[in-house]
């Protein structure tokens, strides 16, 4: 780098200052973040299979379409071949269709999860660590009490119990999603919250704010425009992380059979309904678990090319 | 140190009855009725039920019920169950112990392991071992236990027939064979939960390790003579155990909800399957009974971490 500044200096001359600015683009905050995350070999594999990934279930079935419930005896339980790449369940269904179609449903679900988890966990982090005081101290012990709960039982409880009556109030496939969704970003939030809160507490004392404050910026806009966007970094890190660890969760719940019904093949529920073909059809429980750990795994390397790429203290 | 001790204590009673008043109004919210099969049963009439109801206080205010079911739980009476007809502690007491057995074992393994693989990669950073071992560090973390228990049967139950995929708690045979048969239905679920214990904790004790071994007292240690060996295992490790005991009481509780799983793919007879056929047959005393304990855990080793924390580590004072 060294080397290209040199060149610059070369090439300055007084009477064309603009020319300096057009061959070198001014460096923000966000193409250095950017630069960063490109040198995490394993974050950008992660990134292209997310990517690949998230293209095959939302264009796949367009381009692949076969029919998720197209029930024929005649190939039931067959392995790979030709017709069906992915081969197919015991009642002959095309599990290539049902995985890209399951796909959809299990990457929608960690994405909304996530959204709920960070959105909630935002908005009580920043209360607390904003305004202190009584308010602090109960959202704090909120925030304790949620950590305490016990997650996957109170989860499995909770979409067993109340499963009937949002199919009655959202339809049967809404209500599920919608179900689901909120439970578990219901649950996810206290971790974004404590550290949203522990950056609101050390930046709500900086000059910068103290200055907002005495121009008579007004306390929603010092939170949302000035010290908000300076506690994000870990925030997205834990969002990252927060869409895997929802995805798992929704397959957790398919796989024990109490998330969604049979005639919505997410990949929990695939790999849940393949369990007793084990001997006769493994590809079956293969290709939705391997699906699962791709996505987790790639997720996972994104966000610790995200980690190290967001902290300014570490020069790569 | 005892006046902490004892606030620390008290801070867990208003915790532990904040999550009861959670769990009770999540399943006394919920519709279903834990007597309807008597009312499809025409042999019944609907008198009965009612009665039942009645009996057991089920059309009392929640509050009401509320406070009936923490006084008798604190009484030690945790209700009867609606579907097994049993005291739900004697159903709970039969459970335990293969639970924890199998729990057990599992995080020792998960110890074994993840401890001197942590240690040996934070001793050479980004050497080949290192780079082998934090990738299967991370690889083992984002494989969930239901695809690697699947995995697992597909193995060596079907392919290696070498180990049975359901575990029996009627094993007829004894003396050594007995033994035999216990563990060889139990390796699986074992190894399973083990290994998925040992990736993340691999990567604490590496992550603490190196927190560590760059320390001036380090340098002074092997100033003053002593061996590579002494230096890595009487001062480094010593004092990079004190955040990882800590992780590990954090975790425990989150090991026996995690179990749930595990024991659902073995058909392992423990608390967690008791949960999952509780809750498919609605049987809330059962399903409350269990909740809570995980609460519990989660409440009991949150307070052995803060202390085990402070007894490692005497910078730690309590005020």
């Amino acid at each position: 780098m060294g080397t290209e500044h040199n060149v610059a200096l070369v090439d300055y001359t007084p009477t064309s200052p603009a020319k300096v600015f057009e061959a070198y683009p001014p460096r923000t905050l966000w193409s250095d973040v950017w630069r960063r995350y490109c040198r995490h070999r394993l974050a950008m594999a992660g990134t292209v299979v997310i990517v690949l990934l998230s293209v095959a279930t939302l264009l796949g079935p367009m381009v692949y379409p076969v029919p998720i419930d197209d029930i024929d005896f005649a190939v039931k339980l067959t392995g790979p071949s030709l017709t069906h790449p992915f081969g197919t369940d015991d009642l002959g269904q095309d599990l290539l269709a049902r995985i890209l179609y399951g796909g959809r449903i299990s990457m929608a679900v960690g994405l909304a999860a996530m959204l709920i988890a960070i959105v909630l966990g935002m908005v009580i982090g920043a209360l607390a660590g904003f305004f202190g005081g009584v308010l602090d101290s109960v959202l704090m012990r909120l925030t304790d009490l949620f950590l305490s709960l016990p997650q996957l039982p109170l989860l499995l409880l909770v979409v067993f119990l109340f499963r009937d009556r949002v199919r009655l109030a959202f339809g049967p496939e809404l209500g599920i999603f919608i179900l689901i969704v909120c439970v578990i970003g219901g649950l996810r939030w206290m971790q974004p919250a404590r550290l949203v809160r522990a950056s609101f507490l050390a930046l709500k004392e900086k000059e910068f704010v103290e200055a907002a404050r005495c121009v008579g910026v007004p306390s929603a806009w010092l939170i949302i425009r000035h010290i908000l966007p300076n506690a994000l970094s870990p925030v997205i890190v834990a969002a990252t992380l927060g869409v895997g660890s929802a995805i798992l969760a929704e397959s957790s719940i398919s796989f024990l059979g109490l998330g969604f019904p049979p005639d919505m093949p997410t990949w929990g529920r695939i790999l849940s309904d393949a369990r007793d073909y084990l001997d006769l059809a493994p590809h079956w429980a293969l290709f939705p678990g391997l699906m699962i750990f791709l996505a987790v795994i790639s997720i996972n390397y994104i966000g610790d090319g995200l980690r190290d790429a967001l902290d300014p203290r570490k020069i790569l | 140190m005892h006046r902490y001790l004892i606030r620390r204590f008290l801070i867990t009673i208003p915790t532990l009855v904040g999550i009861s008043i959670v769990l009770f109004t999540v399943l006394a919210m919920a519709p279903g009725d834990p007597f309807e099969e008597l009312a499809l049963n025409p042999n019944i009439p609907a008198e009965v039920r009612l009665n039942l109801r009645q009996q057991f206080g089920l059309d009392d205010p929640i509050p009401v019920r509320y406070i009936r079911w923490f006084s008798s739980m604190l009484r030690g009476d945790w209700g009867y169950s609606f579907v097994s007809r049993v005291d739900v502690d004697r159903l709970i007491l039969q459970r335990l112990p293969t639970t924890l057995f199998v729990l057990g074992t599992a995080y020792g393994l998960a110890l074994l392991i993840a401890l001197p693989v942590g240690v040996m990669s934070a001793v050479r950073p980004y050497s080949l071992f290192d780079q082998i071992a934090t990738t299967f560090a991370f690889v083992g973390y984002s494989l969930p236990t239901f695809f690697t228990g699947l995995l697992f049967i597909l193995l060596f139950s079907l392919y290696l027939d070498w180990l049975p995929f359901i575990y029996s708690t009627t094993i007829e045979a004894s003396g050594m064979r007995w033994v035999v048969e216990h563990l060889k239905q139990a390796a699986m679920p074992i190894a399973v939960l083990g290994l998925f214990e040992a990736a993340s904790l691999t990567r604490f004790v590496r992550a603490s390790m190196l927190d560590v071994i760059h320390q001036d007292f380090v340098t002074t240690a092997r100033a003053k003579g002593l061996t590579e060996r002494r230096t890595i295992l009487w001062h480094v490790l010593r004092n990079a155990l004190i955040p990882v005991v800590t992780i590990v009481a954090l975790q425990l509780p989150g090991i026996f909800t995690g179990a749930v799983i595990t024991e659902q793919i073995f058909r392992v007879p423990g608390i967690g399957s008791l949960l999952i056929t509780a809750i498919q047959s609605t049987d809330t005393p059962v399903v409350m009974a269990i909740t809570f304990v995980y609460a519990m855990l989660v409440v009991v080793f949150n307070l052995v971490a803060d202390v085990i924390y402070g007894l490692l580590d005497p910078r730690i004072t309590y005020t």
